[in-house]
């Protein structure tokens, strides 16, 4: 046990110092890795704020009866027996006019123009959900509704936050598509850099075979550098979509109050931050291993 | 210790370096291969070495079996074995102290052993006042020494030294060729290569002449 932490040690150690005798280079790289991942994760930063949105938005579909202005108490009584007497309703909510003022003047701001109109100009409403979601069933209860008297406009109101959630479905796979994508470039810049590092160090390499060098120690050095760029570029991916969202939240914000009113973008948290950097590092250290395998390889197949 | 049965090596371009050799070197001798250039004598000691692996026949080192062995299990032995080249093959990106370390830092050694038995064995080759020195500043017998340092600094039980006085001056070619006879004193394996025959013949040494790849002359001590 002793021995192998001191393997690790003494690799990390040449790691370390490989990384310190071509800082510029070193840093080149790193910032190629950076702005590769930036993307990805800026994306699905992104996408987690959005899943929240969505989480505030019901996306069951509901449907939204305005009655005509001149119904009164009565007729609202009548309507509503109507909708206990239908089997497809799942559940009501009766919003009265002077409620939907009220959400409107705080949800718009546009109180002061409000407070000029002589009366209330919104009508009575019943938001209806339906016990079956399907197109079928949800288009033959709008239609079942818009016949019931005093029933003015009847809206089935579910598309877009449908879209919103097919949105979040395609943008998953979109991150995960550049993920792969970005990913994939992101082990041929740390391969690269790898074979760069051992046609510098080949002598070495061969040397310290001819005299029992494993392949596993030949290797580790190379594993941690792989490793060792992964986690800084990691980090830089994280601070540049981290610095972005920031940058973008103020207009974001604007945009989502209309449709999620007191929603706030979530923060990155700790746990996310670790395993991204972590995958990252993790993609440094499997760029470095099969380049290094890949040169071995030829080492122990060259023609003798 | 080491042994050839019937081994010939074909290189990839069809020349043919050795030609069914078969010898055996016994555990504490001192064994010269002599030859011209060319007469397979490298190649013999690469062979040894695990370096090449024979076109047929079968070579033996400390009872394992080269030609079937695992890398791992290669590296392993070569640690057991202390490699002297021609061309050094020092590092010029290190002192040498690190030079000599190597095989120690390859092994696992902990940094104190590794700088007792660095200094031990640059003491032993006459380098131990150089040991912060890039072999670059050293001069060719120097250079050599330091290799020396390095293959015997593990402690090992073999020593193949191809050509070690190769390109030195008379006076430095027997410094050289002292230094193994003493190891061998105490008791190491060594197995040399030289084109010089009254230099091998100076130490009185079982020697193995070879020709054209076959093993022509044997004369015994």
């Amino acid at each position: 046990m002793k021995v192998w932490l001191r393997y690790q040690r003494e690799a990390l150690n040449r790691a370390v110092k490989r990384l310190r005798q071509a800082p510029f280079a070193a840093l080149i790289s790193v910032l190629v890795i950076g702005m590769a991942l930036a993307l990805p994760v800026g994306l699905y930063l992104t996408l987690l704020n959005l899943h929240s949105i969505a989480g505030r938005i019901n996306a069951e579909p509901q449907i939204s009866v305005f009655l005509t202005l001149d119904s009164g108490p009565a007729d609202i009584q009548t309507f509503e027996a109507a909708l206990k007497g239908n089997r497809s309703v799942a559940r009501y909510q009766f919003i009265s006019k002077d409620q939907a003022l009220m959400e409107m003047r705080d949800a718009t701001g546009l109180g002061d123009a409000l407070d000029t109109l002589d009366k209330n100009p919104l009508p009575h409403a019943f938001v209806v959900r339906a016990k079956t979601n399907t197109p079928e069933a949800l288009e033959a209860l709008r239609n079942d509704l818009s016949q019931l008297p005093k029933a003015e406009f009847v809206q089935l109101d579910s598309a877009w936050a449908k879209r919103l959630a097919a949105f979040n479905s395609a943008g998953e796979k979109i991150v995960l598509i550049l993920a792969v994508a970005l990913g994939s470039a992101l082990l041929a810049v740390i391969g690269n850099t790898i074979r760069l590092q051992i046609l510098m160090q080949r002598e070495e390499i061969e040397v310290g075979r001819l005299i029992g060098a494993t392949d596993n120690y030949v290797r580790r050095p190379y594993l941690y550098f792989g490793a060792l760029q992964g986690l800084l570029g990691g980090i830089i991916a994280m601070a540049l979509a981290v610095a972005a969202l920031f940058w973008l939240s103020d207009n974001i914000s604007e945009l989502i109050q209309i449709y999620a009113p007191g929603f706030r973008p979530q923060a990155v948290s700790w746990q996310t931050s670790t395993v991204i950097v972590a995958a990252a590092a993790l993609l440094g250290w499997l760029g470095a291993y099969a380049s290094v395998s890949m040169y071995l390889r030829q080492l122990t197949t060259a023609p003798r | 210790m080491i042994s050839f049965s019937n081994v010939s090596k074909r290189y990839s371009n069809g020349f043919e370096a050795l030609k069914s050799i078969s010898l055996e070197v016994q555990e504490g001798e001192l064994v010269v291969l002599t030859g011209h250039s060319g007469a397979g004598k490298s190649t013999l000691l690469k062979l040894a070495a695990g370096i090449e692996y024979a076109t047929s026949g079968n070579v033996v080192v400390a009872g394992q079996s080269l030609s079937r062995m695992q890398p791992q299990a290669l590296a392993m032995l070569r640690r057991n074995i202390g490699l002297i080249f021609q061309d050094h093959k020092l590092l010029f990106d290190r002192n040498v102290f690190d030079n000599a370390a190597l095989p120690l830092s390859i092994s696992g050694y902990s940094p104190a052993d590794v700088g007792r038995r660095v200094r031990a064995a640059l003491d032993k080759v006459g380098l131990l006042d150089r040991e912060k020195a890039n072999p670059i500043q050293l001069s060719g017998g120097e250079q050599q020494r330091l290799c020396i340092a390095r293959a015997i600094v593990n402690r090992p039980s073999i020593l193949i030294a191809d050509e070690p006085s190769g390109n030195l001056d008379a006076e430095y070619a027997i410094t050289i060729m002292d230094m193994f006879k003493s190891f061998n004193q105490v008791g190491v394996t060594v197995l040399i290569s030289t084109h010089d025959e009254a230099l091998a013949a100076r130490y009185n040494p079982r020697r193995l002449h070879l020709d054209k790849g076959q093993l022509v002359q044997e004369t015994a001590v």
